[in-house]
C-alpha cells in the first residue's frame, strides 16, 4: 500500500517488518490513533474559527439578498421610477403649453394696442412686458425638472445594477411570496380613488367622461 | 453713435419658450429684427452666413454650448469683436469668470425682467 505519507508509510514498513502481513488489534489501534492525531493536526483552532466566521458571513450575505429581493426593485425600476419620470415629462409639456397660450394671448393684445390711445398703450405695455417675464418660469422649472429626470435616471441605473446581481434571489422571492391580486370584486376603496392627474391617455377625455355619464341615464 | 436699431439679433436657446419671450421682450424695446438658433453649432453656422450685430445666448445647450459658442465666436478672425450677452440660469461665481475669461461682453441670470435686459444691452451697445 503507498500512502505518499512518508511517515505513515515508515509506520507500515515497520509493522511488515516486526510482524510480517498479519497484523494485532494493537497495532491497527496505534495506526488508527496515529492518524485521528494527525487528523486533529490538519484542523487547527483558527482553522475552525475561519470556517465558523464564514459560515456567518455566508448567513449574512443570504440575508441580505432576501432583504434585497423583499424590495421588490424590479417593482421600484418599473413602476414607482417610470412613473415618476412620465410625470416629470408631463408637468414639462404642461407647462409649455400653458406658457404658451398664455404668448398667444399676450400677442393678440399687443397687436391692439395701437387702437387705443398713448396713455392706454403704456399700461398695456407694461402688462405684457410683465407677462412676457414671468413666463420664463417655464424655462427655469424645465431645467430643474431635467437635473431632477437625470438623478432618478441614476437611481435607475443603480437598481439595474441591483437587479442584475440578485436576478435569480428576485425571482425566488416572487415565486415564494407572490403578490396578493387585487380581486376584481372588490369594493373600490377612497383611497384608490386619490390618483391625481393621469397622463395623456391613461385617463377618460371629457367627450368619454360625457359618454360615461350619459349611459346612467 | 447711435445703436443701429434695425440690426439684426441672434437669440440662442434650446427652450423654444424662452426664445419666443426674448423675441417679444426686444421687440418691446424695439429690436425687431431678430433670428434665432437652437443650440451653439446652428448659431455659428448662422453666424458665418449672415450678418448679426448681437448675440444673446443660454449656456446649457447640446451640442454646442453656449460658452463653446462664445469661444468659437471670439476665436473667429470675422466674429471676434460681435457683441455677445450671456443669458442663463447658471448663476455660480466659475461660470461667470469662465465666461469673462471667454470673453463674454455681459452676463444675465434668469429669470430676469426687461429693466436688467435694457440695462445689460445699452451697456453693450450704447444707449437706445
Amino acid at each position: 500500500m503507498d500512502t505518499h505519507d512518508p511517515e505513515f508509510q515508515a509506520m507500515l514498513e515497520g509493522i511488515r517488518e516486526r510482524r510480517g502481513d498479519s497484523v494485532s488489534v494493537t497495532d491497527i489501534g496505534d495506526v488508527v490513533h496515529s492518524m485521528l492525531a494527525s487528523l486533529r493536526g490538519d484542523i487547527s483552532a483558527s482553522d475552525i474559527e475561519l470556517y465558523t466566521e464564514i459560515e456567518s458571513l455566508a448567513k449574512y450575505i443570504r440575508a441580505a439578498k432576501a432583504e434585497i429581493a423583499s424590495l421588490r426593485p424590479d417593482e421600484v425600476k418599473d413602476t414607482h421610477l417610470r412613473t415618476a419620470s412620465d410625470e416629470l415629462d408631463a408637468i414639462v409639456d404642461a407647462t409649455a403649453g400653458a406658457t404658451n397660450a398664455i404668448m398667444d394671448a399676450t400677442e393678440q393684445i399687443e397687436r391692439v394696442m395701437e387702437q387705443v390711445d398713448v396713455d392706454q398703450q403704456a399700461i398695456l405695455m407694461n402688462a405684457t412686458t410683465g407677462i412676457y417675464e414671468a413666463c420664463s418660469f417655464q424655462d427655469i422649472t424645465g431645467q430643474r425638472i431635467t437635473k431632477v429626470v437625470k438623478a432618478l435616471k441614476h437611481i435607475e441605473e443603480t437598481v439595474d445594477g441591483l437587479l442584475t446581481a440578485f436576478g435569480d434571489e428576485i425571482a425566488k422571492y416572487k415565486e415564494s411570496q407572490p403578490k396578493e391580486e387585487k380581486q376584481a370584486e372588490a369594493p373600490i376603496e377612497d383611497a384608490d380613488l386619490l390618483q391625481g392627474p393621469q397622463l395623456k391617455g391613461k385617463g377618460n377625455t371629457q367627450e368619454e367622461i360625457d359618454a360615461l355619464l350619459a349611459s346612467f341615464d | 453713435m447711435a445703436v443701429d436699431m434695425n440690426m439684426k439679433i441672434l437669440i440662442v436657446d434650446d427652450y423654444k419658450t424662452m426664445l419666443r419671450i426674448l423675441r417679444n421682450l426686444l421687440r418691446q424695446l424695439n429690436f425687431a429684427n431678430v433670428d434665432e438658433a437652437s443650440d451653439g453649432a446652428e448659431a455659428l453656422q448662422k453666424l458665418k452666413q449672415d450678418k448679426f450685430g448681437l448675440v444673446i445666448s443660454d449656456w446649457n445647450m447640446e451640442p454646442m454650448t453656449g460658452i463653446q459658442l462664445l469661444r468659437a465666436v471670439r476665436g473667429d478672425e470675422s466674429l471676434k469683436h460681435l457683441p455677445f450677452v450671456m443669458i442663463t440660469a447658471e448663476s455660480k461665481s466659475e461660470n461667470v469668470i469662465a465666461a469673462k475669461e471667454a470673453g463674454v461682453s455681459n452676463y444675465i441670470v434668469k429669470p430676469f425682467n426687461v429693466e436688467t435686459l435694457k440695462t445689460k444691452l445699452v451697456s453693450v451697445l450704447g444707449d437706445f
